[in-house]
């Protein structure tokens, strides 16, 4: 129905806290929710959840094996090669598994047909329907993997179009964020009054501009810190579309494993109300 | 023989560049006739990464033996290795003081990376 993406630039802003209040206001709304947590190096929306019993399934990648009693030492993989992925000396060839971004294009410019495409796992899916009918869905990237982006690919395609998907960006601006908000209908950037909040604000609507995803601001501990966040805001002409003042029994609800909308159901109805200004922002965006 | 060594400019008397995938230039020393002569690695100054990798591919088309530095990294090692390439790691001064302590013997060979990889 509507991809509603959760990001922010900078870390600690408050994407997961908005993100649960969004879902669980939505489910308790009877409306068909999915929060997909694309924060795979640090997945956590889920411990929220506490009594859902989680599947889970491998993901894998495809990576090249060089077959060296075919191969020709040639060098034409490694000179195709973006990533530096392959090096080729006189008999010997090396595979860089986590330089590869499986494109595939060694295999195709062997003259040799030495190379084939192997499965590496580089993380999981792990998916359960929570008791209030909200599903969720996140992954978790192997320790150590570099390549986050396919997984969070993965990730995304368990989203139903019938349904409302709730999608947790992870923090910066770089590939995983770009690759999460990809597809997206609109862009909620969560930051706070602060000057590191609106460092990071500034680079996230750059990246959300040049991407072309409609995006809004929502600001958390609205009442900390300095004004310079409205201001940059209405100078932009970017629509702040909720506050969300700093109040320690969120706080400590949060660290106990209790979203916002327990804490203080009042933001029950502040949510309902969000979706709507953002529904009506991606119609008029589709329009 | 050939022994590449990573340099912050274009002279002999250029600093030796700490860093090998993101070197400045290689400076291609010949041990047979005390000659010099320099590669630009502006290719991979800038590559996002890899940069060791490629940097070890170009060493080893450059046809140099021995490879001195100042530090490396574990793919960079592992490619140079590969290719049959020595390492001297630790390497300072100017290129030519380092070229000139190599032929004398008085640099040993490193047995693996010294840094991890975007160190």
């Amino acid at each position: 129905m509507i991809k509603i993406v959760v990001g922010s630039g900078k870390g600690g802003t408050g994407k997961t806290t908005v993100s649960l209040g969004l879902s669980l206001s939505l489910a308790e709304n009877k409306m068909p929710v999915q929060y997909i947590d694309c924060d795979v190096e640090e997945p956590n929306a889920h411990l929220f959840f506490k009594e859902a019993e989680f599947q889970k399934r491998d993901v894998e990648v495809l990576v090249p094996e060089i077959d060296k009693a075919q191969c020709n030492f040639c060098e034409e993989c490694a000179k195709f090669c973006a990533y530096n992925a392959l090096a080729i000396f006189p008999n010997t060839a090396l595979v860089f598994n986590e330089m590869c971004h499986s494109c595939g294009g060694c295999k195709i410019v062997c003259p040799q047909g030495a190379i084939s495409e192997v499965k590496r796992k580089i993380g999981e899916i792990h998916t359960a329907i929570a008791n209030n009918k909200v599903q969720i869905s996140y992954g978790k990237l192997n320790v150590g993997e570099t390549q986050s982006p396919p997984l969070i690919r993965a990730v995304k395609k368990e989203i139903a179009d019938k349904n409302i998907a709730i999608i947790d960006a992870p923090p910066g601006t770089a590939c995983p964020f770009v690759e999460t908000i990809r597809h997206g209908d609109f862009c909620l950037l969560v930051t706070e009054p602060t000057p590191f909040g609106l460092h990071d604000l500034k680079t996230a609507v750059e990246v959300v501009s040049l991407i072309g995803v409609p995006f809004g601001v929502l600001i958390n501990r609205s009442d900390i810190g300095d004004s310079s966040v409205e201001e940059f805001c209405s100078n932009e002409k970017i629509p702040v579309l909720m506050k969300i003042p700093n109040d320690r029994n969120i706080a400590v609800a949060y660290s106990n494993g209790m979203p916002i909308t327990e804490a203080d159901p009042k933001y029950k109805l502040e949510f309902m109300e969000l979706h709507r200004k953002i529904y009506e922002r991606v119609g008029n965006h589709k329009r | 023989m050939k022994v590449a060594i990573t340099s912050s400019g274009k002279s002999p008397d250029s600093e030796v560049d700490q860093r090998f995938g993101r070197a400045s230039y290689f400076a291609i020393y010949d041990t047979e006739n005390d000659t010099f002569s320099f590669a630009d690695n502006a290719q991979n100054f800038n590559a996002a990464n890899g940069a060791g990798i490629q940097s070890a591919q170009n060493v080893a088309s450059a046809g140099a033996q021995v490879l001195i530095t100042g530090n490396c990294g574990p793919k960079a090692f592992r490619t140079l290795s590969a290719a049959g390439i020595k390492v001297v790691i630790g390497a300072t001064g100017t290129v030519k003081e380092a070229a000139t302590k190599f032929k004398n013997g008085e640099m040993s060979y490193a047995t693996d990376a010294n840094v991890e990889g975007h160190w």
